[in-house]
Formats: structure tokens, sequence, C-alpha cells
């Protein structure tokens, strides 16, 4: 008999293919043009707009929605790559409501933003579709290494090619992309959209990519200082904080977890359990409770040690979590209790110093996920460090020369696709300028 | 509860709401689901002489410009008048006539422009009971080309020579219905008046090109891929509407002449102002034609509340209110002085305020870091525009500097003795204040 969300354990197809199709279609559904003028009108094209400032990679917002409200949704697209050349995932990933749309002045007079993200969907699907708009300058003859075709080494690689430059982008994984092709919730990025775009991304020509070339394995930071003229690290953090419970649960990495969701071809073969446990407060425990629930599971809890209001994830995103059924307990902290139940999990509410209050509680658990965050495993040798990152000034500059370095892995970022996008194509002008000085 | 039946050259209606000489009042089918609706009365779509009827276009007769939402802003046509024949018309305005007695029925009439064409229809218009004809001098597309419509309309002898042609050969009360397409709306109003027409009724449509097909380059509404200029209506028009009333309501020629307002009309308060400005009525085609008849509800029930708040009684009560205010720029007020003031707590950082002064106006706007928008008195003339571009309402004001106050601007003293052009010393032609 097939299984269902009551079946206890952690087994594959508790839905039927119905289900798991509703369930992880387009969360934000491309607009119509009619529903997309009807939005573009709402901006108020302001002066030196807010919604730029907020922007990380500073799209000109009020310019490309004015392009989509006079009928030329193509030339919207390219304002806003010629500041974001992934300005389609990020249309798709920021979270738009701690940036662009809480600058936007409607959202202070109504509470309302312009709804920017779908904007930006609108003009980039339409873009998109219209091949790549760039074309590269006169070849300079400079080579490039770039390591980790993460949005970071994405960015970097194009604006770089767009230079003339030569880019080989080498990568440990065997596809690009980084987490838009493994992490990012599958809901948010439906249809293969991640490959497509780097693949449209990739037909400026001049950039080289290498699968199954870790640095650190296959290659070396001093070989490629010596090979190239300059060298961009935009290796994320691969590695992930563990916990250790003391072996009376199994527990699984969340990052992993979703890598294995997006991976998978058939989601009806994905084991997922009964009762899930979270433990976390990010984006990455927002979306493995999700996509748990999502799977089937019966109860998902998402516990996160202290207060809501110092969740990662933002409200928003805590509130797609709740509405999806999954509840989240705070200021409550996972502890080895061997006199805990059998299948269950044992947690101390703690106050916001992390001092236990006393009270204990145990929580069914068939299937605990752990996403209390990633770290920079190997740093390459040689490279100053910063909290666990690699330390940058300026536009990326690591403390070696010739060596820069962006996105989730350079210290100082946020974290987001849309600022390792930033920092991967400030990096490519600065190696652009000190190349051709 | 405010009263608003209405008596317009004679003619009775439960309200001032006339349904004007358009499709919509093409056949009885129509003007009867308007009189269940609750209009007042009827323009009977414009009548021609009897003889084979008017054919109209097969392709599409109408182009429009709309707002984001398509909400329609304005409406271009290249309709004739009734392509129906004459008798069938006529029988139906008799049986709505006998059928709806309290209501107004006004028949819309364009013949050739000879004595004998006019002495051979209104007898038979007469003969259906009718209370009134309506002459169509206004119709700026199509008839004008055969020599009717606007082409009459446009030239004032022919206007008063018509005029006087119907008034000599019909009892009904005429209305002499004006062409928008002119220069000075006073000339045709004076002619009408002066060939004894009972009332002026405007606007008709406004010649007009509504867009070009840039793929096909064909100016739209497209027919095979040609387009002519047609009649535009709606609320794009009204405050052309407005003007043309309020001149001719405060020409001392036709002053006192009944107006039937026209042009735009869409809501109880664009026929409160219209009446304002010395409309007895008013007579509404787009608005019905975009959202149907039941709209005359909201029109007649927003129109009876806002005059119980402000205590008009009737509606001859508010005809003309604002006409004594309509003045010319020579005659304004220059030591009325004010200042834009913006209301820190509503404002929301837009910066339009700002882009619009700096950009277009005079520099009287002041942005901080912290986006905080303040005016520069030194520099601010007054004119209007930031409070025009905030999209919040109320956000950005108008603010009368007291008298004794200095204006930074001039340096000059504010004072509340009124002086106008005519007494300025910057006037070659002035006459000293007396
Ligand atoms: C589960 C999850 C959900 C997320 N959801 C969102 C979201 O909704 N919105 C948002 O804005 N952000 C989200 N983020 C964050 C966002 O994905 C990252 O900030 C962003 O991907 C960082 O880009 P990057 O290029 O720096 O690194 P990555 O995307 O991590 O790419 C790094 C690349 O480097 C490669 N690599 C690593 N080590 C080596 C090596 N030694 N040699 C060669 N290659 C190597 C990796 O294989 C990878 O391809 C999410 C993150 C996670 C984990
Ligand atoms: C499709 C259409 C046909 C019209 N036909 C006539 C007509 O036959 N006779 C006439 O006097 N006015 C005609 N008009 C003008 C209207 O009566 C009215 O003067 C004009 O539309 C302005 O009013 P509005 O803004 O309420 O539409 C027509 C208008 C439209 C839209
Ligand atoms: S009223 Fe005119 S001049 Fe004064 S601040 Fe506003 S825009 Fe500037």
């Amino acid at each position: 008999m097939a299984a269902t969300p009551a079946t206890p354990g952690v087994v594959p197809g508790r839905l039927d293919a119905a289900d798991y199709a509703a369930n992880f279609a387009d969360l934000h559904p491309d607009f119509d043009p009619h529903e997309a003028a009807v939005a573009a009108d709402r901006c108020y094209f302001c002066h030196d707009a807010p919604c730029i400032a907020a922007c990380p990679t500073e799209i000109d917002i009020p310019l490309f929605i004015r392009q989509i409200a006079t009928g030329q949704p193509e030339a919207a697209a390219r304002t806003i790559f010629d500041q974001n050349i992934l300005g389609g995932m990020c249309a798709r990933v920021c979270p738009t409501e701690t940036l662009c749309e809480e600058a936007c002045v409607r959202e202070a007079a109504e509470g309302k933003p312009v709804e920017i993200g779908r904007l930006q969907r609108f003009a980039t699907d339409r873009g998109m579709a219209e091949g790549h708009p760039f074309a590269r300058a006169a070849p300079t003859g400079k080579r490039v290494a770039v390591v980790g075709a993460g949005p970071a080494g994405l960015a970097c690689a194009h604006r770089l090619a767009m230079h003339g430059h030569d880019v080989v982008v080498h990568d440990a994984r065997p596809k690009p992309g980084g987490l838009n092709e493994y992490g990012i919730a599958a809901y948010k990025t439906p249809g293969g959209f991640a490959r497509a775009e780097v693949d449209w991304l990739l037909a400026i020509g001049g950039i080289e990519l290498r699968h199954g070339t870790a640095l650190g394995r296959e290659i070396g930071l001093d070989a490629l200082r010596a090979d190239y003229d300059a060298v961009f690290l935009g290796v994320g953090l691969p590695g992930v904080n563990g916990l250790d419970l003391g072996g009376s649960v199994a527990l699984r990495d969340a990052v992993d977890f979703i890598a294995g969701l997006r991976q998978t071809a058939d989601l009806s073969t994905l084991p997922v359990g009964r009762d899930v446990v979270v433990i976390g407060g990010g984006m990455t425990a927002i979306d493995a409770a999700v996509q748990s629930k999502l799977l089937g599971a019966r109860e998902v809890t998402i516990v996160y040690r202290r207060g809501r209001a110092r969740m990662k994830a933002s409200r928003v995103e805590q509130d797609h979590a709740t509405d999806a059924g999954v509840r989240i307990v705070t200021n409550a902290r996972p502890v080895n209790d061997p006199a805990a139940p059998a299948g269950h999990v044992a947690f101390d509410y703690v106050d916001d110093d992390q001092t236990p209050t006393g009270e204990r509680f145990h929580l069914p658990a068939d299937q605990v996920l752990v996403a209390i965050g990633q770290r920079l495993d190997d740093a390459p040798g040689g490279l100053a460090q910063e909290g666990g990152k690699i330390a940058v000034s300026g536009a990326g500059r690591t403390s070696l020369p010739g060596v820069w370095a962006g996105g989730d892995c350079a210290a100082g970022g946020e974290d987001l696709t849309v600022t390792a996008v930033a920092q991967g194509r400030d990096a490519a002008e600065d190696i652009h300028a000190s190349l051709t000085r | 509860m405010a009263d608003l039946s209405t008596d317009f050259v004679g003619i009775t209606s439960p309200n001032p709401f006339w349904l004007a000489s358009a499709p919509p009042t093409d056949k009885k089918y129509n003007v009867e689901r308007a009189f269940r609706a609750g209009w007042g009365g009827v323009v009977w779509k414009t009548l021609g002489e009897a003889g084979p009827p008017i054919v109209n276009v097969n392709g599409p007769r109408y182009g429009a410009v709309w707002g984001a939402d398509r909400r329609l802003l304005g409406l271009n046509n290249i309709e004739l008048i009734t392509d129906r024949p004459l008798e069938v018309n006529l029988r139906e305005i008799k049986e709505v006539k006998r059928d709806w007695p309290d209501r107004a029925m006004v028949v819309s009439l364009m013949v050739p422009c000879t004595e004998d064409a006019w002495k051979a229809i209104l007898p038979l218009v007469e003969e259906t009971g009718a209370d009134g004809i309506e002459l169509n001098f206004g119709c700026p597309h199509g008839m004008s080309e055969r020599g009717m419509g606007s082409a009459v309309g446009q030239v004032p002898e022919y206007i008063e020579m018509v005029t006087r042609w119907c008034k000599a050969n019909t009892r009904m009360p005429v209305i002499v219905k004006l062409t928008p397409n002119i220069t000075d709306i006073r000339y045709p109003a004076r002619a009408a008046k002066a060939g004894g027409a009972d009332a002026v009724s405007l606007i008709n449509t406004v010649s007009s090109i509504t867009s070009v097909n840039l793929d096909t380059m064909s100016p739209e509404p497209s027919i095979d891929g040609k387009g002519t200029h047609g009649g535009y209506c709606g609320p794009a028009v009204k405050p052309i509407a407005l003007n043309m009333v309020a001149q001719i309501a405060r020409d001392p020629e036709t002053r006192g002449l009944p107006i039937s307002g026209i042009g735009g009309v869409t809501t109880w308060r664009d026929a409160a102002e219209f009446l304002a400005l010395g409309a007895g009525n008013v007579q509404v085609c787009t608005a019905a034609m975009t959202y149907g008849f039941r709209i005359v509800q909201e029109m007649a029930a927003g129109l009876s509340h806002w005059m119980d708040e402000k205590g008009h009684t009737s509606v001859a009560d508010v005809v003309g209110r604002a006409v004594p205010n309509v003045t010319d720029w020579q005659y304004l007020n220059l030591n009325y002085v004010t200042k834009a003031r913006i209301d820190q707590d509503s404002c929301i950082k837009c910066g339009r305020c700002y882009a619009a002064c700096e950009d277009t106006s005079h520099q009287a706007i002041s942005m901080s870091p912290e986006r905080v928008f303040e005016v520069i008195d030194a520099e601010c003339v007054a004119c209007n525009l930031c409070v025009n571009v905030c999209p919040v309402e109320d956000c950005i004001t108008m603010e009368r500097l007291p008298a004794g106050a200095t204006d930074l601007r001039t340096g000059l003293t504010v004072t509340d003795t009124p002086a106008d052009w005519t007494q300025h010393p910057n006037n070659p032609a002035a006459r000293a204040a007396e």
C-alpha cells in the first residue's frame, strides 16, 4: 500500500502525483501583460528612488518599470541586466520585502509596495526569451580564473567576458549555478530555470566551464595565480555547522537534504519523515521545513534558539512557512537527553541570553534537519580571514595580490544571491581596471 | 431631500440627467431601458431627412484612450447620425413618449441647410408628441463634409438662419447643440440666441485622432488600413466643456440663455460642476456607454446627497452659483500671496515635488540626505506644480501668507488690499487704484 502523510518513519511517496505537482509549482507565477501594466502604473517614478539604493545591485528600478509601463519589457530587461546579469534569478529569490520593496515609498504610504520583484520577473522572462543581450569587447588577451560557478562567480565571469577577457570557471560540482542549482527552494525556481539561466548567461562567449574541478583537490591557488592574470574566488560556504545530540537521533544536514530535492527527477522517490523537526532560523531552515511539508510530512516544526524577531529569515518567509502549516517554536535549544523517549528530540526553553529557563520538552521526530549555518571549511591557504570568511577590502580584494573574492565566502556580505551578484560584478570591474591599467 | 426635478425651457424631467443624442438613445429598446434605470430624459439619436437611410462604416467606429487599468479616459467615434429609417424612429419616439410622459423627450435633428428640408421634418417630429428639438450643429465628421453638422456649427450666420427657420416652423422649444471645434464658443452661442434659440447644449465631440497603429501606420480606429478624424468625448473632454459652458454663462450677450451641459459627465460631482457653471441640466453619453444605464442611480443619489449637505433644495438653486467667480486673468488679485507647505507627517518621500520644482520650475524645494523635502519660501512662486504631482492628497497645500507677513521671494509686505493687473505699475494701461 502507498504511503500517506500518516505513515511512520522516513518514507517516499506520501502524496499522489497531482499533489507533488501542485505543491512544487511556481510560488509567484509570471504576471500577464495586463497585470504587469497595472502593477507598473503604481510606480511613482520617485526622484533618486530609495528602491535603487536598497537593491544591492542598484538596478534602475523606476526606469525599468516605466519601460514595462510603456510596453517594452525587453528594454526593461536590458536595464536590469546592465546592473544584474542574474536579474532573472534575483526576481525569483530576492527577499524583496527586506530590500527594494521595503524601501518603496508606497510601502511607507500604504503598506503595499510596488511589486518590484514580480515586475522584474515579467521583464527578465521576456528579455531572456530574446536571446543574450550583450556583446563582448575586443579581446584583451588576458585570462582570469574564477573558482565557483555560483551567482558570485557567474556574475564576475560574465562581466569579465564582456570586457574582452577570457575566463575559465572551475567548479567542484557536476553542474554550474551554485546554490541557484542546489539550494534555492524548488518552488521559487521551477522548470529548470537555474540551468537555463546559466546557459543564457554563457551565450556571451569567452567563458569556459570546468566541472568537477575543486580548488584544493584538482587545482591549487598558487597554480591558478601562476597560470592566470587574476583569480576570483566565489566558492560560497561549502561546509556546514554540525550539531551533536549524542547519537540518540539521526541528524541530516538541511542543505544536503535540499540539494537532493533540487536534483531529483521524481519527487515521489524522496523519503521524508512523518514528524520532521528543523533546527535553525534562517532561509535554509524555512526552505527545509516548507519543502518537507510539501513532500507530505504530517508535522513539521522549526525550533529556533532565539526570538522570532531575530530569525534571519524575513517575516514574509516565516509567514510563508506558517501558512504552509509549519509550526515555529522559538527560544528553545536542542539538548542531548538520554532520557528522551525513543524517536524524540529534547529541547530546553531558553531566555534571550540563552540561559535555560528550566523547562524541557520533547518533540517526536522521524527526521531532524539541521540548518544552523554554513561555513567556509578549508579556505585556500595563505588568505587572510575574518570571522571564518575570506577577508576582503574594496571591491573584493583579498590579502593576496591578484586574488579577489566575493559572495558568501567573502567577509561582510549578506549571504544573498543578489549580494553575491553585486560583489562578483564589482570585483570584475576592479579586476578589469587592474588588468587594463 | 433635495428636489431633483427640473424645468428646462419648459421641458420637465424628474432629474437633470438626460442621455445625450448618441447610440444609447437610438431606439425604443435602449431608451426604455434607460427610463427604467432612472434617466430623467433623452435626446433621441439625431434624425436625418426622409429617404434612404444613412450608411455607417462596417468596420470599427470607436477608438479610445485608456489608463493603465483600461479605465476609459476618452472615446472617439466616426459614427454618423441614425442609420435607421426615419419613420421607424418617429414611430418609436411617439410610443416611448406616450408610455413615459414624465420623462423629457427631445429629438435631435440634422437635415440639409435649406428651409424646405427643415419645414418638411418639423411637423413629423411635432406629431410624435416630443417635448422639443435639438439642432445637431456639432458632429465633426461624416456629416460636416455634406454641409451639415459642424459645417453649419462653425458658421454663426448659418446657425442663426437655421435656428430662425425652426422657430418659425414649430411650437417646440429649440435647443441648439454647439460644436467645440471653433476658436471662440461665444460667437455660435450668440448666433443661436439671435436666431431665437430657447437654449444651447454643449459640447458635441472634439475633432481627434486617438492613436496611430505603429505597425500598420494607420490611425485608429482603422478601416482597412485607413482612418479618419473622429469626435472625442468622455472624461478627457470635461475641462474643455466646462470652460465653454462658463464662457456662455458669463458672456453679457448670452447671459441667462439656458444651457444643457454636455461633455465627460461621469459622476454626480461632474454634473454639479456643470450646474454650478450655469448649465440647467446635463447630458451624458460616454459614461453610459462605458458603464451602462445604472450609473444614473449614483449620479442622482450623489447630487441629492450633496445638495442636502449644502442646503440646496432645488436644482435651480445650484445653477450658476460659480459663474460670478469666473473672471478674466486681469482681474485676479495679485496681492493674494501663497506658498507651498509640505506636511512632513504625510510625506512619503517620493521626491516628485523636488524633481518637478528643481527640473521644471523654480528650484524652490530642498532635499536633504534623509529625503526630507522643504519649501524654500524665498524661491517659491506658488505655481502649484508640486501640489499637482504629489501622489498624496493634501500632503502639499498652498497656504496664504497673512497680511503683514513678508514674502521672502519679493521682499514685499503682504497686504490684504486686493490689486489686479489693471492697477499694476508694470501695466502700461494701468489705471490708478481708487
Ligand atoms: C537552502 C538555501 C536557500 C537559500 N535561499 C535564498 C533565497 O531564497 N534568496 C537569496 O537571496 N538567497 C538565498 N540563499 C543564499 C544564496 O543562495 C547564497 O547567498 C548565494 O548562492 C551565494 O552565492 P555564491 O556564488 O557566493 O556561492 P554559492 O551559490 O554557494 O556557489 C559557490 C560555488 O562554488 C563551488 N565550490 C565550492 N567550493 C569549491 C572549491 N573548493 N572548488 C571549486 N568550486 C567550489 C560550489 O560547487 C558552488 O557552485 C539560500 C541559501 C541556502 C543554503
Ligand atoms: C458614438 C457616438 C455617437 C454620437 N452621435 C451623436 C449624434 O448623432 N448626434 C449628436 O448630437 N451627438 C452625438 N454624439 C455626441 C454626444 O451626444 C455628446 O455630445 C458627446 O459624446 C459628449 O458627451 P460625453 O462626454 O458624455 O460622451 C455622439 C457621441 C458618440 C460617442
Ligand atoms: S509651488 Fe511651484 S515654485 Fe513653489 S515649491 Fe511648489 S513647484 Fe516649486
